[in-house]
């Protein structure tokens, strides 16, 4: 390839686009993570001095977090991440094929249906937030609405609920984490042998038991923490996932009507000439053919889900723990506490978290790009 | 379906009337739970402060109020300037940058160019909470923070991989033996932009800026910490005017709907680019 | 070179009296009900200075919880206000003195005789070693339960003197489909656990909580937890979706009996609900802490790289005057701290506060911003939340003692 001219011109028209990103992206987050080093808020005098001076404390931050019986706070923050990523994925995900399927079915008026479904995406997180915390207030909005028709009114506490359920014991975690990874290493030895993979497959095999091994002696008594602590899914969250699930399935209802109207007539017809029911022809030719389009969905509502902070901060404030999330806790901790160590620390784990769902995504993505 | 087949319709054949009757309750039922809370907001924002109150929520005004309207526009008139000032600077410098770094990705591919892409896409999934205690002490040193400017050039450069990326997917639809005979012809690489693929950018263009304005209007965690008081966008100002106490809710009802108007009205008239932005969102589209 | 430039600004404050002009951007958490008391203040600024635009930047929230994160972001970023709201003590000292951010008042409070007009006590709490770091506006009470008499009557109890007296009567309460007590969003019950704490451990015991004589571990200290989770039971259970005005409200309209507030909530009732005192509402000192004045106060300072450092200091002038108080004061339901204000100006609740807060052991809040730095006030929270998670005393006496050591609590 020769360096031409034109082709000169055309790196260095493109490099403020990436010195910029090279430094607001690759910087700051390398900045963040040696900020999250340091003990940057510990001391009163340095936290808000206008060039604090920083000292080297190692991944103390990172230990407090995941292992600090007083960070408690920061441990069900990633739990409640959990809930919320999960069910509000099968919200999005099913409303939003239910409701592309139905448009497919040559409706009169898709255009309008469409519209209606799709305009809350054009909202800010924080217009929602704010629409909806007034839909849930304790004594009206969603709960009066069954008085309409005659019936009794909700009293559920839709953001203000105190109930946990599903409750477990964060000191059992390390327990269950390595029978987890005992039983994969057991799944690949077991795949390994089936394929006659002799050597792989014991050395799985091994691997598998030791663990296993070790999970039963060790990690059994382990618990990190000196005190019991529970955490679960607190259904004060259940008003957020509905706001969330009513601004976001549009989307993926956008996503699953395109990709139904990628689907052939002709298949469909072929499958009906073979005698499927309308029920078979969604579960065995349909569903498998938008599968594809269900990952691309997840992956981008799981890392909005991952980051959501300001339709958090709008419905429920920034002061409820029972709806706190990672992105909310970050701003507080920076901000309102002035430690600003752990609230790096924080973003990093988040970041870890993102990028652990997009990384795998970028690189399949552009890979089939490639060989496309 | 006893209807004329639909030309976008899939599955247009005859039906029971049953079904036909249950997908049109399903679909109004759905409807129903989307526009239930516009209905809510508009009502009670027409309200009178004093006839809001929990039990009769659902009802319609007694008085119509149109009063609500004119303090909430008189108290985010100067965001909704700071938002539209913001949204518009920053919209086109990142869509003409965007424009550039497509046209460069997709035409003039260099070596390294495969690895350099994905690592300008990873910026746009980034949780901003990872980069925002350096992005403060930046601003500061460049002294833009609390202008609106510092929080210009932080969607500018934040959106170049969303712009980037759409412009380089459009613009690897346009053929290469047209930039090639235009190459021919003696243009160079300002003159295939200009001549070639400027030209066919128009629908790249809106669709970015479509999809740039709505997000960078929307956008609050940039915005309530770059910020003071004089350069709030609106949404800042929505928070913090509903966030408050004693909420009188008529107001944030009202500010909802002035903040919500611009981007709703864009994607009411503009939908169809709308819907291309957003798959284009998903890297492949 | 910082002295120097606080004293070119008190200079320049004299030389520019005549002809002030710029801008004065003021930063506060007194948005909607406690808006008018600061308006009043502005306008008397406006009139003695009407050639200075002043800007009037709040960030609602109660306790000026979203305010402080707000300030923080623009004193990081170098863009400090002209003047900002603090309350005295800990909150004032320990985050922005500490980091040297403040300018020193010192000059200010000798040359407007504030020395002697303001209490002695007061004055110890905006002051280091080092110099007066801020001007009190106001002295608000936090430990003040309140009620409403015609309600309480047909209800058939008293206000409790003692919380074994209050847990006695809430099932009674209970029973008529009353709320016994009701709290709101998390500040509010930390307000909560306030008032609890000092009738629990006295006035002495809740001082030696936080020199750290007293240790969080000890069985007194655990003591407060158990106690707290007595009164929590009494409360209502959508807590966190109410504002201390809709907790307020609530009393008001009969659905709750008690609400234990600051008396900022007595400026609420009469200007903003316009009920009387003592008829309309009533109040007492929060159960088991009659005798015992918990104290807050809100002030302003100049922050060092204040744009309009002039402005600021005709400010501060105006806050710290008697004219400027008795404008502010009777308004926003608190009280002035200055010895010399004029009673007269007051209404009923106001004036049977300055009698207590003469007469009182005074203590400082920890809500409010008094007694402890801000790193550990605002780690009360979690505290709070790990007790609400755990409802275990001890664990939560625990992460109490063990944030004070991690941010230092005593140094």
């Amino acid at each position: 390839m020769k360096l031409t001219r034109d082709r000169v011109t055309a790196i260095l028209m493109l490099l403020p686009s990436v010195v910029l990103l090279a430094v607001f992206v690759y910087g700051f987050i390398g900045r963040t993570f040696y900020v999250s080093l340091t003990d940057w808020g510990q001391d009163p005098t340095q936290a808000l001095a206008l060039d604090p001076q920083l000292h080297f404390v190692g991944l103390k931050n990172y230990s407090d977090l995941f292992t600090n019986f007083i960070e408690t706070r920061f441990r069900q923050d990633l739990v409640n991440t959990f809930f919320f990523t999960v069910l509000f994925l099968v919200g999005c995900l099913g409303l939003g094929l239910g409701l592309a399927v139905l448009l497919d079915r040559g409706v009169k008026g898709e255009g309008l249906f469409r519209t209606i479904f799709l305009f809350p995406f054009a909202l800010a997180f924080i217009v929602t937030g704010t629409i909806w915390r007034w839909m849930f207030q304790p004594e009206g909005g969603i709960n009066v609405l069954p008085t309409l028709i005659g019936l009794p009114k909700l009293d559920f506490g839709w953001l203000t609920s105190r109930v946990q359920i599903l409750r477990f014991d964060w000191n059992g975690l390390p327990f269950v984490l390595g029978l987890l990874l005992a039983a994969v290493l057991a799944l690949l030895a077991w795949r390994a042998f089936r394929r006659g993979q002799g050597l792989r497959g014991t050395v799985s095999a091994v691997l598998a038991s030791l663990v296993a091994l070790w999970a039963l002696a060790v990690l059994r008594h382990a618990s990190p923490l000196p005190y019991p602590e529970r955490h679960g899914f607190n259904l004060a969250f259940i008003g957020i996932i509905i706001a969330a699930v009513w601004q976001m399935s549009g989307y993926t209802m956008a996503l699953y009507l395109a990709g139904l109207r990628g689907i052939p007539e002709e298949l469909r017809e072929a499958a009906r000439v073979d005698g499927a029911s309308e029920w078979q022809l969604y579960r065995y030719v349909i569903l498998p053919l938008l599968g594809p389009i269900s990952l691309s969905a997840m992956i981008i509502l799981g890392h909005i889900s991952l980051k959501i902070f300001d339709l958090v901060f709008a419905m429920a404030g920034p002061d409820h723990a029972a709806t706190d999330v990672p992105a909310l806790l970050m701003y507080l901790r920076s901000f309102r506490a002035n430690q600003f160590a752990q609230g790096a620390a924080i973003a990093v784990v988040l970041l870890v978290m993102v990028a652990a769902v997009i990384i795998p995504y970028l690189v399949s993505s552009l890979r089939g790009e490639v060989r496309r | 379906m006893s209807a004329a087949p639909l030309s976008t319709g899939g599955a247009a054949r005859p039906r029971g009337r049953r079904v036909q009757w249950l997908t049109y309750l399903l679909l109004i039922v759905a409807a129903a739970f989307f526009l239930l809370p516009i209905y809510l907001v508009v009502v009670t924002s027409l309200k009178l402060p004093a006839d809001i109150n929990l039990a009769t929520t659902w009802e319609l005004p007694r008085h119509w109020n149109w009063h609500s309207y004119a303090v909430a526009w008189q108290a985010f008139a100067p965001k909704l300037r700071n938002s539209l000032v913001l949204a518009v600077v920053a919209t086109a410098a990142s869509a003409v940058m965007g424009s550039m770094n497509g046209y460069i990705l997709s035409k003039w591919r260099f070596p390294g160019a495969n690895l350099l892409f994905p690592l300008m896409l990873f910026g746009m999934f980034i949780p901003y909470q990872s980069v925002l205690i350096p992005l403060f002490q930046f601003l500061r040193n460049i002294g833009l923070y609390g202008s609106l400017w510092g929080l210009i050039l932080t969607h500018v450069v934040y959106g170049l991989p969303i712009t980037t990326l759409i412009f380089r997917n459009f613009y690897a639809e346009i053929p290469d033996e047209m930039v090639e005979a235009a190459r021919i012809d003696g243009a160079g690489f300002f003159g295939i932009y200009s001549r070639i693929i400027f030209p066919l950018s128009i629908s790249g263009f809106v669709v970015v800026i479509i999809w740039q304005f709505t997000q960078i209007w929307n956008e609050f965690l940039f915005a309530v910490t770059l910020t003071r008081q004089s350069t709030q966008p609106i949404t800042v100002a929505l928070a913090q005017l509903a966030g408050g106490e004693a909420v009188n809710w008529n107001l944030p009802m009202a500010g909802a709907v002035l903040a919500a108007l611009p981007t709703l009205i864009i994607y009411v008239v503009l939908g169809r680019y709308f819907i291309r932005g957003l798959l284009a969102g998903s890297v492949k589209g | 070179m910082k002295r120097l430039f606080a004293l070119v600004a008190v200079l320049g404050l004299v030389a520019g009296m005549a002809h002030a002009q710029g801008k004065l951007e003021i930063f506060s958490w007194w948005a909607g009900d406690e808006g008018p008391a600061l308006q009043a203040l502005i306008d008397l600024y406006k009139q003695q200075h009407p050639g200075v635009e002043v800007i009037n930047a709040t960030v609602t929230g109660g306790s000026g919880v979203n305010a402080r994160a707000v300030l923080k972001t623009r004193m990081l970023g170098g863009d400090p206000p002209d003047s900002f709201q603090v309350h005295a003590g800990q909150e004032l000292i320990g985050t922005w003195v500490a980091a040297n951010r403040m300018e020193d008042l010192t000059s200010l409070f000798q040359q407007q005789g504030w020395m002697s007009a303001f209490p002695q006590n007061l004055i110890d709490l905006i002051s280091t070693p080092n110099g007066i770091w801020s001007v009190p506006v106001n002295i608000h009470r936090s430990n003040v339960m309140w009620y409403v008499p015609a309600n309480l009557q047909k209800w058939g109890v008293q206000p409790p003197t003692s919380w074994d007296d209050f847990l006695a009567m809430c099932p009674t309460l209970q029973s008529q489909g009353v709320t016994p007590l009701v709290v709101g969003e998390n500040w509010t019950v930390q307000h909560l656990w306030e008032s609890v704490a000092v009738a629990t451990l006295g006035a002495q015991g809740w001082n030696d909580l936080w020199s750290g004589k007293i240790q969080f571990t000890d069985p007194q200290a655990v003591k407060v937890w158990d106690v707290f989770g007595k009164v929590l039971a009494c409360t209502n259970s959508d807590a966190s979706g109410l504002s201390w005005q809709q907790a307020t409200d609530r009393v008001v309209n009969g659905q709750a009996a008690f609400n234990v507030m600051g008396d900022w909530a007595a400026g609420y009732m009469t200007t903003t609900l316009k009920l009387d005192p003592g008829t309309g509402f009533g109040w007492e000192a929060s159960p088991g802490t009659q005798g015992v004045f918990v104290m807050l106060a809100d002030s302003f300072g100049l922050p060092k790289g204040a744009p309009d450092p002039q402005n600021t200091m005709a400010w501060l002038e105006l806050l710290g005057s008697k004219q400027g108080q008795d404008a502010f004061n009777p308004l926003k339901g608190s009280i002035s701290p200055r010895l010399d204000s004029d009673l007269s100006l007051y209404n009923a609740y106001s004036q049977s506060a300055a009698k207590d807060w003469q007469s009182d052991t005074i203590v400082g809040s920890l809500v409010h911003g008094a007694v402890a730095k801000e790193a550990f006030m605002s780690q009360f929270a979690d505290v709070m939340n790990i007790y609400l998670a755990s409802q275990n005393s001890e664990q939560a006496a625990n992460a109490a003692q063990a944030i004070a050591n991690q941010v230092r609590l005593y140094d």
